[in-house]
Formats: structure tokens, C-alpha cells, sequence
């Protein structure tokens, strides 16, 4: 971090480059925006969802067909982006809460962060693959 | 020697709803995100075939699958309208101890009648 001068105004504010990545999650309020930015796309998706598996078929051929349908397509992965972003940050929320030490806090939050990309990359692939090929 | 104030103990704590809820929305948060394994399983057989599928579909159709796709389905409108709820607070509004246990009682029988939509959709077929 940058030394700084202590200057008369010091006293009375914290300047922010000091105060930058020292909360309990050491991430800035960005995150915490993300989460909430996350959970209100979401919010309308998860009613398309259920309106959508309420109407279509639930054997294979009907399914492959819903997600052969562009428009389901992609809302299906903008669904799933966000999800698996608020699931993932929300998830670390919960481990820096109870997990500590400093080796164990590192494994499971990257390990989290490792899943949640995998379950990303399998799912986008494979609406893309349903989409284009049937 | 006089009483000394005790801070409150929460294991003797009288439960409200609202705390119960509070601890309820982490628990269907974390469920949420185990169960997501499904959502993926389900989208990874589709596409690789109609045999990988109806492994699925075999085990989405059982006791057991029945009962975790009930579960993740009551976890997530619970979750999603209580988060509304938490979104609210975080823009200041609905703090009043009045306000926060009407709303949390609104999120509660809603989330019974989505989840009863769902259901009466999917098997009054
Ligand atoms: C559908 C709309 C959703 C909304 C509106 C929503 C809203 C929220 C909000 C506002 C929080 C922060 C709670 C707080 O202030 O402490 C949160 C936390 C969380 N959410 Fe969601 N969420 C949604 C869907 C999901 C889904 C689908 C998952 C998982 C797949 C999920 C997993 C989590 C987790 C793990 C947390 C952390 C719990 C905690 O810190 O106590 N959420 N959600």
C-alpha cells in the first residue's frame, strides 16, 4: 500500500486507497453489487422457468425441441450465467463466514470458484450443442 | 453481589420468524447451489443423447428424484421472493419490525402457491 503523508484531514478521513480490500471478504463493494445485480436478473428467469416446465413436455424429444428453439436458448444460458455467479460469490459469502485459516479459507473458495466455472462451461456447451444440432 | 446484564445468549434466544427466515434463506442459498448438480446433470445427458437422457429422467422420475427436484423447487421460490424481501432492506425499505414480519409472512404463502402451480402443472397433466 501506498505511505501516506499525514496531513491535518487524515485524522478526521480515512482516505479510500487505505480502506480498499480490507473488509471481512476482502473484496470491495463491487462484489456485493454483483450479487445483488445477479439476484435481480435472475428474479423474472426463475418465473419464465417455471411457466416454461410447466408447459413443455418432459421426455426427451419434447425437451430437445424446447431448447431447439433459439429464444429458449438464450434465455436459458442467461438464466444459468448469472446463477451460477450469484450461487458461486453467494456460496463464498458463506465460507468466509465460517471457514478459517488461511490455507483452508484459499482451497475452498478457489475450489468453489473451479466447480462453479466447470458447471458453467458444461451447461452453456451443451444448450449450445442442443440448440444447433437438435 | 448484584445482577450483572447478560448479553442475549442464542442458544436460549426466543426465535421470531424473522430470524428464522433470516437463517433459512443461507440454508436454501447453499441447497440451491448443491442442487444446481441436477441442473446440469439433466442439460449434459440431453445433450449427448436420448440414452444419457432417460438415465435422467429415470432417476428425476423416482422417490428419490422427486423428492430433491420437490426440494430444490420449494428452496427456490423461498429463496428468490425472500430475496426480493432482502433486496428491499438493502435499498432501506421494510425495516420496521411490523413491516418485516408481514412481508416475511407474504413470502412464506407465496412461496406455498408457486410451488403448488408448479406442481399441480407439471403432474394435473
Ligand atoms: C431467483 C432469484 C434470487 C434472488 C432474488 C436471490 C437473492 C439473494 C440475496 C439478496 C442474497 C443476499 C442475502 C443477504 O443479504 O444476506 C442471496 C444470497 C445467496 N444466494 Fe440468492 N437469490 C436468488 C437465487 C439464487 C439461486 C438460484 C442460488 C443458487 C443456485 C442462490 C444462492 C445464494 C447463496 C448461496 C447465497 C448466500 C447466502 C448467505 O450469504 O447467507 N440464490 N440471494
Amino acid at each position: 500500500m501506498k505511505k501516506h503523508k499525514t496531513k491535518h484531514s487524515d485524522h478526521l478521513v480515512a482516505p479510500l486507497a487505505k480502506a480498499r480490500g480490507l473488509g471481512s471478504t476482502h473484496h470491495g463493494s463491487g462484489q456485493w453489487m454483483a450479487e445483488r445485480v445477479s439476484a435481480l436478473v435472475i428474479l423474472p428467469l426463475v418465473f419464465w422457468l417455471t411457466w416454461s416446465v410447466v408447459h413443455m413436455g418432459h421426455d426427451y424429444a419434447s425437451f430437445t425441441a424446447w431448447l431447439h428453439q433459439p429464444l429458449n436458448a438464450l434465455l436459458m444460458i442467461l438464466t444459468l450465467l448469472p446463477m451460477f455467479y450469484h450461487s458461486a460469490y453467494g456460496v463464498i459469502v458463506v465460507i468466509e463466514d465460517y471457514v478459517h485459516g488461511t490455507a483452508m479459507r484459499f482451497i475452498s473458495v478457489y475450489g468453489v470458484k473451479l466447480v462453479s466455472l466447470v458447471l458453467t462451461i458444461i451447461s452453456v456447451v451443451s444448450i449450445l450443442k442442443i440448440a444447433f444440432t437438435g | 453481589m448484584r445482577e450483572r446484564p447478560l448479553s442475549p445468549h442464542l442458544m436460549i434466544y426466543r426465535w421470531t420468524i424473522t430470524m428464522a427466515m433470516s437463517i433459512l434463506h443461507r440454508a436454501t442459498g447453499v441447497a440451491l447451489s448443491i442442487g444446481t448438480l441436477m441442473l446440469v446433470w439433466m442439460l449434459a445427458a440431453a445433450a449427448l443423447g436420448e440414452d444419457t437422457f432417460t438415465q435422467f429422467a429415470d432417476f428425476a422420475g423416482s422417490l428419490t428424484g422427486q423428492v430433491l427436484l420437490f426440494g430444490w423447487s420449494v428452496a427456490l421460490f423461498y429463496h428468490a421472493l425472500n430475496g426480493l424481501r432482502h433486496l428491499a432492506w438493502d435499498v432501506g425499505f421494510g425495516f420496521e419490525i411490523k413491516t418485516a414480519k408481514m412481508s416475511g409472512i407474504v413470502v412464506l404463502i407465496a412461496t406455498a402457491v408457486m410451488t403448488a402451480i408448479l406442481w399441480c402443472g407439471i403432474l394435473c397433466k
